[in-house]
């Protein structure tokens, strides 16, 4: 079973159905003993990061999260503010985040011919192998919707990397840990691909 | 490198796609499920569907067909057509809508705009806007006048000013329909929809007279959109995606060609 973290906030739903459509088994759900019991877990969604951190403290999920996802080791995929949310900090809303990797997020730059929030399919150059991207072909273009970006602070968790107004890190992985700034579930075929590979990972980084 | 979007613009009533010319005379085309599956799988980035069925009856209709279609395509697609009240909003987004569409509902109440963009986020909310050609005056000093009401309506409000209205109450992102051009495939309006994306910082979809690649090309360079709408060159099969996307890669614009 495959627990899709309920943080009132996102589109969840459409997640499942992707899960779904290839065939997995999965749940929404904001049950830290359902979490636990998961086999994976993914935290995906739109939203804030300074309301998506208070939702999850209320719903006592940022410690399980940490230590029955994360330090235990389960295969644990972050999309959209889920990639935003597993760094030290947010410039959005100034908020502190579940510190899983260290790095911060920071706003895109306001500058002329740069719109913010970027909307759109652009492509990821795969800056080194993962498991989840077997399969999909370097520059494959992905879905973004983000005016915020992921900085790790190291350079060795950098898997996918994509120009707007500058390089950004859209793929980042440690360990049993990988994310996406794009949405894998709105991507069309390499996006559903990436989910499946995810959905059958063993959570070995290589 | 942020690519173009190509985007199939469906009109539903009652279930079923339908065509019009110039907002009047429609004809029923097909199943708004097939024609969504078919342009996902031939690699369109993005579709928008217009419920232009007015009764509350419809609206049930219109969320099965929402659900239909989210169980078919795994790109995103935005829903429009009679969305009044953060209620509406809220079904056509459960039922697997990634954006929702406000147009005559939000000059009458600009207010949905903000209650939709918080609640949900901005990148939600399109605010699509009907423009039609008006003599300059002190309210329209433009020269580009907001109608509503599928263009039957004269609302006495100058198109860039609504626009950046629209912005600055949350909209994620304009849909710029030139009703002097829609239903002619003899261009999209470039003056306008470069007027529209110059007055704004959100991305503008170009709406209205698309019948080659040459006019996506125009309208995504000279036009400065970062979008294109398409409907019935495609839905008639007188051209498809592959067909405009390889024209236009090759002409230089980026374009999504892995799908």
């Amino acid at each position: 079973m495959i627990a899709i973290v309920d943080y009132r906030a996102g589109n969840l739903t459409s997640v499942l159905r992707a899960v779904r459509h290839l065939g997995h088994e999965a749940e929404i759900t904001d049950d830290p003993q359902k979490i636990r019991a998961a086999e994976r877990v993914i935290f995906p969604g739109v939203g804030a990061a300074g309301e998506t951190m208070s939702n999850l403290r209320k719903l006592a999920l940022d410690g399980v999260l940490r230590d029955d996802v994360f330090r235990a080791g389960k295969p644990m995929l972050g999309i959209c503010i889920g990639v935003q949310v597993i760094f030290e900090r947010s410039e959005e809303n100034d908020a502190e985040c579940l510190g899983l990797l260290p790095g911060e997020v920071r706003r895109f730059p306001a500058r002329a011919g740069l719109k913010v929030p970027q909307i759109g399919w652009n492509s990821v150059r795969q800056a080194r192998p993962h498991p989840i991207m077997q399969g999909v072909p370097d520059q494959a273009e992905f879905y973004f919707v983000n005016s915020y970006y992921p900085a790790p602070a190291r350079s060795e968790m950098v898997f996918g990397v994509t120009e707007y107004g500058r390089e950004f890190a859209s793929v980042v992985a440690s360990v049993n840990l990988v994310a996406t700034q794009f949405h894998l579930e709105k991507s069309g075929q390499v996006g559903l691909r990436m989910l499946d590979n995810f959905c059958r990972w063993n959570g070995k980084p290589c | 490198m942020l690519t173009k979007r190509l985007i199939p613009c469906l009109d539903v009533r009652a279930g079923k796609v339908t065509k019009g010319v110039k907002f009047r005379g429609n004809v029923d085309i097909g199943d708004p499920v097939e024609f969504a599956r078919m342009y996902y799988e031939e690699g369109a980035d993005e579709l928008v569907f217009y419920d232009i069925t007015a009764s509350n009856e419809g609206r049930g209709i219109m969320i099965e067909v929402v659900r239909a279609v989210a169980e078919a395509i795994y790109i995103p697609f935005s829903v429009g057509g009679g969305l009044r009240t953060l209620e509406d909003m809220r079904a056509v987004l459960l039922a697997g809508a990634e954006k929702v569409s406000v147009d005559s509902g939000a000059v009458r109440h600009p207010e949905i705009i903000s209650q939709g963009a918080r609640a949900f986020g901005s990148q939600c909310i399109v605010l699509s806007m009907q423009v039609q050609r008006a003599p300059v005056t002190e309210k329209i000093p433009s020269g580009w006048e907001i109608c509503i009401d599928g263009g039957r309506t004269r609302t006495g409000l100058d198109a860039l000013e609504w626009a950046r209205r629209g912005e600055g109450l949350g909209a994620g992102e304009l849909c710029v329909n030139s009703i002097d051009q829609d239903g002619t495939r003899a261009g999209y309006d470039i003056p306008l929809t470069r007027a529209m994306a110059e007055a704004v910082g959100i991305p503008v979809i170009a709406s209205g007279g698309g019948g080659s690649a040459q006019h996506v090309y125009d309208v995504c360079t000279d036009g400065k959109a970062d979008a294109a709408i398409l409907a019935s060159i495609i839905h008639r099969r007188e051209m498809t995606i592959p067909d405009l996307k390889k024209e236009l890669a090759g002409m230089g614009l980026p374009m999504r060609m892995n799908w």
